[in-house]
């Protein structure tokens, strides 16, 4: 091997290196940039979304547990979503912007929708509220005085089991 | 003391019949959409002609977005003669009639089109991102788009042709450039 075809050999590979750097380089940049699409995105990651959203077209069932084609393409949506960077809060939040807290299973703790997560809180305090108040009152009032036994009865009852004996 | 608590029990009851009463009273379907008065999400379709759709083009128009399905009877066999009508009565007045066929299979939709003789233009969703980006939960719906490119209206069910003219009528009288 001569001294110029060493010199454009390794002028080759410089360049080869630099390239496949440059190459690394610019595919590291697109898998960092927030709308990359390729983020994978597990089987889990939709269900946790989809089980909190209501299937449109159903009744009672999420979005994660209806064999419905609209469910179907709802989750396709969610998959989608997260596989370009979004956090699950705002997947929600994308659906509740087009329809409203009613797409969301559990109601939002705030407003009239508060009233939900209270009320059985404030009955379940008001019941035992209720049962202690009535199981002291029973309490007191069951130990009453024992009737007064006269001379006569108290008598009749030593006669009595005197006999027994 | 207690005979004066014992009113108490019946009492209790009223609040919880009066929530009930108001809920059964409410009509499930009537949900409130989030997306009146917003600017409508843009999108891009092809319709079954194979003609490319885009909202933004139609800025400046009136637009009447139909979301349909051909198994949905009755009520998209009920509206569908109207909107074939109120689309002719008014498309040379600005008024642009989209039709948009969700979880439908092509077959039939195209049939449903044919049967109907719609002459405006309809196009599938595929994947339903349209659906979603229109709040749809179920079909027929129907939203009115102004000149300015936002929902003023939407509605659920069967749409005849005096709600047309009455939701479409206040939109033409907007000047062209005005927005809200």
């Amino acid at each position: 091997m001569d001294l110029t075809t060493a010199t454009s050999v390794r002028r080759v590979s410089v360049l080869l290196a630099a390239l496949l750097l440059l190459a690394t380089a610019l595919a590291t940049a697109q898998s960092a940039g927030p709308a990359a699409g390729a983020k994978p995105v597990s089987e889990q990651e939709v269900y946790e979304v989809a089980a909190q959203l209501r299937c449109v077209v159903c009744q009672t069932l999420s979005v994660a547990d209806s064999p419905s084609e609209m469910a179907g393409q709802m989750r396709g949506i969610v998959r989608e979503h997260l596989a370009a960077g979004e956090t699950p809060a705002q997947v929600r939040q994308y659906f509740v912007d087009r329809y409203g807290d009613w797409i969301l299973l559990a109601p939002p703790r705030r407003g009239f929708t508060l009233l939900v997560w209270l009320a059985p809180l404030v009955a379940v305090l008001a019941g035992v509220a209720v049962v202690a108040f009535r199981v002291s009152r029973w309490t007191r009032g069951r130990r009453p005085t024992p009737p007064p036994v006269d001379a006569a009865m108290r008598e009749r009852i030593q006669r009595e089991l005197e006999r027994e004996a | 003391m207690r005979r004066g608590w014992r009113w108490l029990v019946p009492l209790a009851a009223v609040p919880v019949l009066t929530l009930l009463a108001y809920g059964f009273a409410l009509n499930p379907r009537d949900v409130p959409s989030p997306l009146v008065g917003r600017p409508a999400a843009s999108f891009a379709l092809t319709s079954f002609d194979g003609a490319r759709l885009q909202l933004s083009e139609l800025r400046g128009k009136v637009v009447v977005v139909n979301f349909w399905a051909s198994w949905c009877y009755p009520a998209c066999y009920e509206e569908a003669p109207a909107l074939e009508r109120s689309w002719r009565a008014y498309r040379d007045r600005g008024v642009v009639v989209l039709g948009v066929a969700i979880q439908d299979k092509d077959e039939a939709a195209r049939k449903f089109i044919d049967d109907f003789r719609l002459s405006f233009a309809n196009a599938p969703d595929p994947g339903g991102k349209i659906s979603v980006d229109y709040g749809v939960y179920g079909v027929p719906e129907t939203f009115f788009i102004d000149r300015a490119g936002r929902i003023r209206a939407k509605h659920v069910g069967a749409l005849s042709d005096q709600m047309f003219v009455q939701t479409v009528e206040p939109l033409l009288a907007e000047a062209p450039g005005a927005t809200r």
